[in-house]
């Protein structure tokens, strides 16, 4: 329970001062602030009223400091901008001069009333119907404690792409413990699919492959690939998450990766890796530099699993480490802050009948063709068509399930650029003719536009226009044996068929088809397109609304590798702080519930959207947890037998407050 | 020739008169792709709306009148701009305002709806002529459906084939249905996307007052533009109505077991989807089921189906009253789909598309080679 720290005029009767903001001429030029302060002057217990031009300032905060000491006050009133913007500001003056910052109240008369109401007079009323109603509040505030918890050093990463590689790295360089869990047999995410970058034309693997490394062998962070977080529970600082370690029935303290098991393996399935472009073997590592380099049983494509016959992975295995009698595990841990890096899916275009997407040979998506693309990729690296032979001309179409009501309204930021990046690579490997049909190109970053000039330097065709279609039906001798791709030229205003061998889409990048309760697991909110949302879109983007859980990369919302590991290192930042401090303050506010009056009927135990409150059996009452609470006020009005009550919003607190706004 | 000056007010009157769609159109040129005018002659549908948010808009241009309410833009348009609005709306400016003229046919067509109700200018007192021998009662406040047929059926001798097939499948059906008095007047579709703005709401006022009169609940229709006007127009104007098209009607019936067929119908017909129920309205199931149902009759598809169907070059918009050019006949087009699924038959559910269809089996001599039938006619024959 909260400790009664004794201040100075605790116990006496309440005087309150009153300070009504000026704030220049945001409050001044519409409520009479002369007026108000006169008005003040004759309500209940108030001690002083006076006015200021800008109360946030130092000489503001001084006229607090200085009537609480010399008029002896134990309350404070400052009527002037929202809390959101400075109720900390006034909260920590009012405690430097010896006052409970919870004896402290606010009364909004900028963005409420002056910013909000046209008529000068109606705006006086109203903010002197919103300072009475702080002031009657305040009567009745009582001094609360906040408490501290410490924080635990370690950290949960979720999602082993670049994004929770970087953010790994960056606290464990730092000292500090990292648990990386990633879902697929190794982690490299996204980026370790993709062949060159841009706008450099970095070869990925070149460059992820090293930090793919020091991450799975720092000595900070605990690697669990093949591994899915399955409940969390706990608050900033201290968490307590369970983790299901899927059997890869391979032990990965015997293996060494050397390989043989694969080679020897007569079963296929088609590749993930590869896109369904190629096929991998039962038991397989997504790719050759896989970090861990351990493989994985599939079970849907072994062949003992299936029919009860083979095992010749266990036959060739020198070391012994096939275990078709691996279980999953549970591992439990406790860390103090989560950073989740959960990465995108690939938007599949086949609802996009028109482009021929899966009926069409020969129309790839963005990522496929990047795995074309790639020296170990299905075609090894050859730019090739179905049938093996290479293409004469490439259309690359944008915004393919972008910037389309139809499927999702945004933009995904980083196809134009993939776009460029694949006609380059076209040029470079091939003789063909590169056309790309755009609505706009953006090419925003470092050196981005510049990349774009060099693309019109190596003679790619630019047609702006959203295509109608992709189809194989020729209209004449030169479009048989062709898809063409139908549109609109809207800077000629002609229609134009273009016939190419290939097409590649540049598909949208959307929310994992598992967000949803991949944010009810941890306690955050998606947006309306279905990525994480973080607490300010400008001035806080890598933190969430709940304490203690971080977003970093794609899974906030697209953006190219740059931007990514940016947030990465800026969320690993928010953590270290946290660390670095050791403790969090938890809030006042809290709801306690009086076990004298609690019947132990649990309705606010279901109620409790934090989980906060549990039902204590040998004793029949509920117990809430003050460190859970965020004051929501739920379980309050719910009690039948009205045993909550909420600190810092008392029912005397609320009615008073609305006495005054109706005097 | 010389630099064109944006013309704002031009533009604000457009918007004033519905084309706020507009605004959203970041000029892509999807549309222009898709609009099936681009298959006959060339048309950039997109640089139109361009000039009309510049407001640097022709209003004798011939390409105003164009619009056959296909959708297939709207469907696909990634803003989702509704073009045919666009279109109404300058059509506004030119019947209303007196900003340009309208098509010669057109203009007919209205002064005939503006004095007697009806498209055909024909007396409004012999509406329900076509049902005289055919035993239909009149609607009354007990009954539970009233089958408002569409005036172009009711009127012309040609295709008022497909009202008694209705009538005849209702009754074999035992639906308990009645038709209107002669009080109702035409549901005003052409007249309203032609841009006769203040002719259509008196049409509306008359029809809603005159159909609340017979005290109507549930209305069954033929033609899918009164299912357009009543379903989407008429509830801003008090007109709240139950509107049923006749292929939902006769689908749950059969599935009801009330309507069963029972003489074959040894055909290959193939199914031409309309428009503005089609795509607009997503009825794509109900025309198939019943046609599916009937034995004997195969069913193939045409290589645009559904969603992706080809305008039969239109009814909607009043382009039935317009004169189309041969050679940009998109029923020409299609009909050339349709002999190539091998059918006997293109079936249709629209008086208009049976019109185009006609006219285009006439010209093109194809008498010999393809029937076209509105569903209800292969309906009823599978019920005698």
């Amino acid at each position: 329970m909260a400790k009664k720290k004794t201040t100075p005029n605790e116990n006496t009767e309440p005087k309150i001062g009153v300070y009504v903001c000026h704030c220049g001429s945001n409050i001044a030029g519409t409520v009479d602030v002369p007026q108000v302060v006169e008005f003040v002057k004759e309500l209940p217990a108030v001690t002083v009223a006076r006015e200021y031009k800008f109360m946030c300032s130092d000489p503001g905060q001084g006229m607090i400091k200085d009537d609480i000491k010399n008029l002896k006050l134990n309350r404070v009133v400052v009527a002037s901008c929202s809390p959101l913007l400075h109720e900390p500001t006034f909260r920590h003056a009012v405690q430097e001069a010896g006052i409970n910052p919870y004896l402290f109240e606010m009364a909004n008369i900028r963005e409420q009333c002056a910013w909000t109401t046209v008529d000068h007079g109606e705006a006086t009323e109203k903010a002197k119907a919103l300072v009475s109603a702080a002031v009657k509040r305040v009567y009745y505030q009582q001094p609360l404690e906040t408490r501290e918890v410490p924080v635990n050093p370690s950290t949960l990463i979720v999602g082993g792409g670049i994004a929770g590689i970087q953010a790994a790295l960056e606290i464990a360089n730092a000292g500090y413990k990292v648990y990386l869990v990633e879902r697929e047999p190794s982690i490299g995410g996204h980026m370790i699919q993709f062949d060159k970058t841009f706008p450099t034309l970095d070869c990925s693997a070149c460059i992820l492959t090293p930090k793919m490394t020091s991450a799975g062998s720092h000595p900070n962070i605990e690697l669990m690939t093949y591994s899915e977080v399955e409940d969390v529970s706990g608050f900033i600082g201290n968490f307590k998450v369970k983790v299901r370690k899927k059997a890869r029935f391979v032990d990965e303290s015997k293996c060494n990766g050397c390989g043989m098991c694969i080679e020897k393996c007569p079963w296929k399935a088609a590749s993930e890796f590869d896109q369904g472009l190629s096929q991998r073997k039962a038991i397989y590592t997504p790719f050759a530099q896989a970090v861990p380099n351990v493989p994985v049983i599939d079970k849907e494509s072994c062949n003992y699993f299936l029919k009860g016959k083979c095992r010749a992975c266990e036959k060739f295995c020198e070391r012994e480490a096939i275990d078709f009698e691996q279980q999953d595990k549970i591992a439990e841990i406790d860390v103090g802050n989560i950073i989740l890096t959960t990465g995108y899916d690939p938007f599949d275009p086949t609802p996009i009948v028109k482009y021929g997407y899966g009926k069409l040979p020969n129309v790839v998506t963005g990522l496929e063709f990047e795995r074309i693309c790639n020296s170990v990729g299905p075609t090894g690296g050859k730019i090739v068509l179905k049938d093996g032979t290479e293409p004469k001309s490439v259309a690359i179409i944008h915004c393919v399930g972008s910037r389309d009501e139809n499927y999702h309204e945004y933009c995904s930021r980083v196809c134009c650029m993939y776009a460029l990046k694949y006609s380059h690579l076209i040029k470079e490997k091939t003789e063909a003719d590169v056309y790309q049909m755009y609505i706009d190109m953006r090419c925003f970053g470092k050196g981005y536009e510049e990349f774009y000039k060099r693309l019109s330097k190596e003679g790619v065709t630019f047609i702006r226009g959203k295509p109608a279609e992709v189809t194989d039906r020729a209209e004449n001798d030169e479009e048989k044996g062709k898809l063409i791709v139908v549109g609109e030229d809207s800077l000629l205003g002609t229609i134009v068929r273009v016939p190419v061998d290939m097409v590649v889409l540049c598909i949208a990048l959307e929310a994992r088809a598992d967000a949803k309760n991949v944010s009810q697991k941890f306690g955050i909110s998606q947006g309306a397109d279905g990525f994480f949302i973080e607490r300010h879109p400008k001035l806080d983007p890598v933190a969430t609304m709940t304490e203690g859980v971080f977003i970093a990369g794609c899974c906030q919302g697209p953006k190219d590798i740059p931007d990514t590991v940016a947030q990465a290192s800026a969320a690993a930042t928010r953590v270290l702080a946290l660390i670095n401090k050791g403790k969090v303050e938890l809030e006042a506010a809290v709801a306690v519930i009086d076990e004298e009056k609690c019947s132990g009927c649990r309705i606010c135990n279901m109620l409790c959207p934090y989980s906060a409150i549990s039902f204590i059996e040998e004793e029949e009452v509920s117990r809430i947890n003050d460190a859970l609470c965020k004051g929501c006020g739920t379980c309050v009005a719910a009690c039948p037998s009205a045993a909550i009550t909420h600190k810092h919003f008392t029912t005397e607190e609320i009615m008073a407050e609305i006495e005054g706004v109706l005097a | 020739m010389g630099a064109i000056i944006p013309a704002k007010e031009t533009a604000s009157i457009i918007l004033e008169e519905g084309g706020n769609p507009l605004e959203l159109c970041y000029q892509c040129g999807l549309c222009t792709g898709v609009c099936p005018w681009n298959q006959v002659r060339d048309f950039s549908l997109r640089k139109l709306i361009h000039r009309t948010q510049m407001g640097i808009i022709d209003f004798e241009d011939e390409d105003l009148w164009r619009c056959t309410n296909c959708y297939a833009c709207v469907k696909r348009c990634p803003r989702g701009v509704e073009v045919p609005h666009i279109m109404r709306a300058m059509r506004r400016v030119i019947m209303e305002v007196g900003a340009g003229k309208a098509p010669e046919s057109f203009r007919i067509t209205v002064k005939n709806i503006a004095s007697v109700g009806n498209p055909i200018g024909e007396p409004a007192d012999k509406r329900m002529d076509w049902a005289k021998f055919l035993d239909v009662k009149t609607f009354t406040k007990s009954t539970e459906y009233l089958y408002f047929p569409c005036c172009y059926q009711a009127y012309d001798l040609g295709i008022q084939r497909v009202l008694r097939a209705a009538v005849y499948i209702m009754k074999k059906a035992n639906v308990d249905f009645g038709i209107p008095n002669n009080n109702v007047v035409c549901c005003g579709e052409s007249i309203r996307n032609g841009g006769a703005e203040n002719l259509w709401h008196n049409l509306a006022e008359t029809n809603i007052k005159a159909l609340k009169e017979l005290g109507a609940k549930k209305i069954v229709v033929t033609s899918p533009h009164c299912y357009l006007v009543f379903k989407n127009d008429y509830p801003e104007l008090g007109g709240d109505f139950e509107v049923i098209h006749i292929s939902q009607l006769l689908s749950d019936l059969i599935k009801e077991g009330k309507l069963k067929f029972t003489k074959p119908v040894n055909k290959r017909v193939t199914l031409h989807d309309t428009c503005c129920v089609g795509r607009r309205e997503g009825i794509y199931d109900e025309p198939r089921f019943i046609l599916n149902s009937i034995p004997g009759l195969e069913l193939v598809e045409m290589r645009d189906s559904r969603e992706y169907s080809l305008c039969c070059g239109g009814g909607c918009m009043g382009r039935i009253w317009m004169e189309t050019k041969k050679g940009e006949r998109f029923s020409d087009i299609r009909l050339g789909q349709a002999l190539d699924t091998g059918a006997g038959t293109l079936s249709v559910y629209c008086p208009y598309c049976m019109l185009n269809f006609d006219d285009t089996v006439l010209v093109q001599d194809k008498g010999n080679e393809i029937e076209i039938k509105d569903i209800l006619e292969l309906a009823s024959e599978a019920l005698e």
